[in-house]
């Protein structure tokens, strides 16, 4: 049971473009404002809550034992070693299932500052879920956070992470219903503009036979350009908005080191946490933490297209040779530079443009993808060409075209909001209300969010049909082990007690013992592997007998 | 001569200038103005969807730390 579920061999992907298995991670920002100091963790867990009412899937995950931590490993380093534990920053164990209980919450907070009339049976309020559609929905640490089940493609990257926005929104809404509860709002930002900042994660699996080493310095110079085409933009500069402005990055300016294992402290430009989720032997889940969280549909689908080609250049030894001079004060200079006119200094001593280095990324991809005829638009693997395309019109529209960027660019957008604002009404960058358009850009709701004020104009472009979003929200994808995780959720839902990444655990009436069903094979566990099984049973003993071929 | 070219077109749009004052404006100012009447509609809209306090509602959106 080991090979996982599906039997046969295992697929593979083509290589050399912008196929790769990914998922994203979105940590919504949570406020209430009509309760201020509203306790986050507990109104994390009544968002998490209010899903689990709106779709009744109270089986897997139920509480906060059943998701399956058995795989977890967030000290291990990719480049070699693990953290010793003792000297783990507290939010870095994220392999223990969270606690909390009304002590806890008494000591951290004073008081409960919401009811906690929302426990299951155990007592203990949910905070994990395992979704129809193949994500997680969870509380971490002080956010609701969804994972977005793993895909194929940026294009389906993209689909599932705004299905994601889509969950989110069906439970602001059932909150909004509840007369007794102060209504919460979810934003799907990156800071609170106050030295706070939370992530919006990526994750690609990639060969572990690649050395580290390689993937730093191949990543580097494309991480601390790549906000030009994927920025959110955000008001203010400095972690703790010090000094009025507007830059390109939510993010970058919460980045401390080049390289490290912590994703809450000193963050790092590469994040080294090596937990792959999967065949540790052949795997390793890359793990990037430097991206803003993205409503614009094509600065989210250039972050997971580019980014993918470029470790299909690191795997094939053709990434760029090029090394920034002072990466991490670099990255600041890039996302401060909204004129896009500074030059960057590399170690060579040559001094060129945040654009030039894209371009030189561009052209890398381009040759290679083309010489494995993953880019041809008749005959290649259906992504790659559409990404290259892409990536030149943006970075062609940077150059010569704001107007056109800005339909597509999230940072150029919101710009292009605030510049009205300030000339209509003559604000100052400190003006509060230009805060608040920052803010409101990223509620998550389509009446009250500005992102999808300016998407109902037309004013941003769609990449995706709203229809496929939708029912994404149901589904999962058809080509990676999220299909197996998904599909027995919602055919067996009552059976399964608990899910992870790389396992699905049965409780089959009349079976003293549980069942784990491995999945440490990302693309088995697929529809082509499995839709006839799951089409041939509606009852989960015999499905489960006959997947395990007993 | 080539100077004689560049005056040429230009007396010629005074001309057309002293001629038809009351000219509709050409397709790119035209295009111009209702971009921005696009954005003061667009700002007209979004004033009606603001949270009403900025200052407070700012200022009271603090999150705990993430990853």
């Amino acid at each position: 049971m080991t090979a996982g579920v599906g039997g046969g061999t295992t697929p593979e992907l083509p290589v050399g473009g912008a196929m790769r298995v990914m998922g994203a991670e979105t940590e919504y920002g949570i406020h209430a404002p009509s309760a201020p100091g509203a306790n986050a963790t507990m109104m994390s867990a009544r968002v998490v809550q209010a899903y689990a009412h709106v779709t009744r899937q109270r089986a897997a995950g139920g509480a906060e034992a059943r998701w399956d931590y058995t795989d977890e490993e967030p000290l291990h380093d990719a480049r070699g070693w693990s953290q010793n534990r003792d000297s783990a920053h507290p939010s870095q164990l994220t392999d223990q299932p969270p606690v909390l209980d009304a002590e806890a919450v008494a000591l951290a907070y004073g008081r409960p500052d919401l009811e906690l009339d929302g426990q299951d049976e155990s007592g203990s309020m949910l905070m994990n879920m395992v979704l129809g559609n193949g994500a997680r929905l969870y509380v971490d640490h002080a956010h609701p956070e969804y994972s977005s089940p793993e895909v194929t493609n940026p294009r389906d990257a993209l689909t599932w992470d705004a299905a994601g926005d889509l969950v989110a929104l069906a439970c602001v809404r059932r909150l909004a219903e509840d007369p007794e509860l102060p209504p919460i709002n979810l934003y799907k930002n990156n800071t609170d503009n106050k030295s706070v900042s939370y992530g919006s994660h990526e994750n690609y699996l990639m060969p572990r036979s690649v050395p580290f080493s390689n993937i730093v310095a191949g990543l580097t110079p494309f991480f601390v350009t790549r906000q030009i085409m994927c920025g959110a933009g955000r008001v203010g500069r400095g972690q703790d908005n010090s000094t009025p402005g507007y830059q390109i990055s939510q993010r970058a300016d919460f980045f401390e080191a080049e390289v490290g294992l912590e994703t809450t402290i000193r963050r790092p430009i590469i994040n080294t946490r090596d937990e792959p989720h999967a065949t540790a032997e052949k795997y390793r889940r890359l793990h990037v933490i430097i991206g803003d969280a993205n409503l614009s549909e094509t600065a989210n689908y250039l972050k997971f297209g580019t980014t993918a080609m470029v470790l299909s250049l690191i795997e094939a030894g053709r990434a760029p040779v090029l090394e920034v001079h002072e990466p991490v004060a670099t990255l600041q200079a890039v996302s401060h530079d909204t004129e896009l006119s500074g030059t960057l200094r590399l170690i060579d001593g040559r001094r060129v443009s945040a654009l030039d280095i894209q371009w030189m990324y561009h052209r890398a991809a381009s040759e290679l993808a083309w010489e494995t005829g993953v880019a041809d638009p008749l005959h290649g693997d259906g992504h790659t060409h559409a990404v290259l395309e892409q990536w030149a019109a943006t970075l062609t529209a940077l150059e010569s075209s704001r107007d056109t960027a800005s339909s597509s660019v999230e940072w150029l957008a919101k710009l292009s909001l605030l510049e009205g604002y300030r000339q209509r009404d003559g604000l100052a960058w400190d003006d509060a209300r230009l805060g608040l358009v920052d803010l409101q850009w990223s509620d998550i709701r389509p009446e009250k969010g500005l992102y999808h004020r300016m998407l109902a104009r037309d004013r941003m472009r769609r990449i995706v049909d709203p229809a496929a979003i939708s029912r994404a929200v149901l589904e999962p994808p058809v080509d990676t082990r999220a299909f197996f995780r998904g599909r027995s959720i919602s055919r067996f839902g009552k059976d399964v007690v608990g899910a992870s990444w790389d396992s699905v655990i049965f409780d089959v009436p009349g079976h003293s013992r549980l069942q784990r069903v491995p999945t440490r094979e990302p693309l088995r566990g697929t529809e082509a592997l499995l839709g006839d099984l799951f089409a041939r049973h509606t009852e989960t003993e015999p499905f489960l007998a006959e997947l395990l071929g007993k | 001569m080539a100077g004689q070219e560049q005056q040429q077109p230009q007396s010629h749009q005074n001309q057309v200038d002293e001629d038809l004052p009351e000219a509709p404006p050409t397709v790119p100012e035209a295009q111009a103005s209702a971009a921005t009447a696009g954005v003061d509609d667009l700002l007209d809209e979004i004033d009606g969807v603001l949270e009403s306090n900025a200052e407070e509602f700012v200022r009271a959106f603090v999150q705990k730390g993430g990853q």
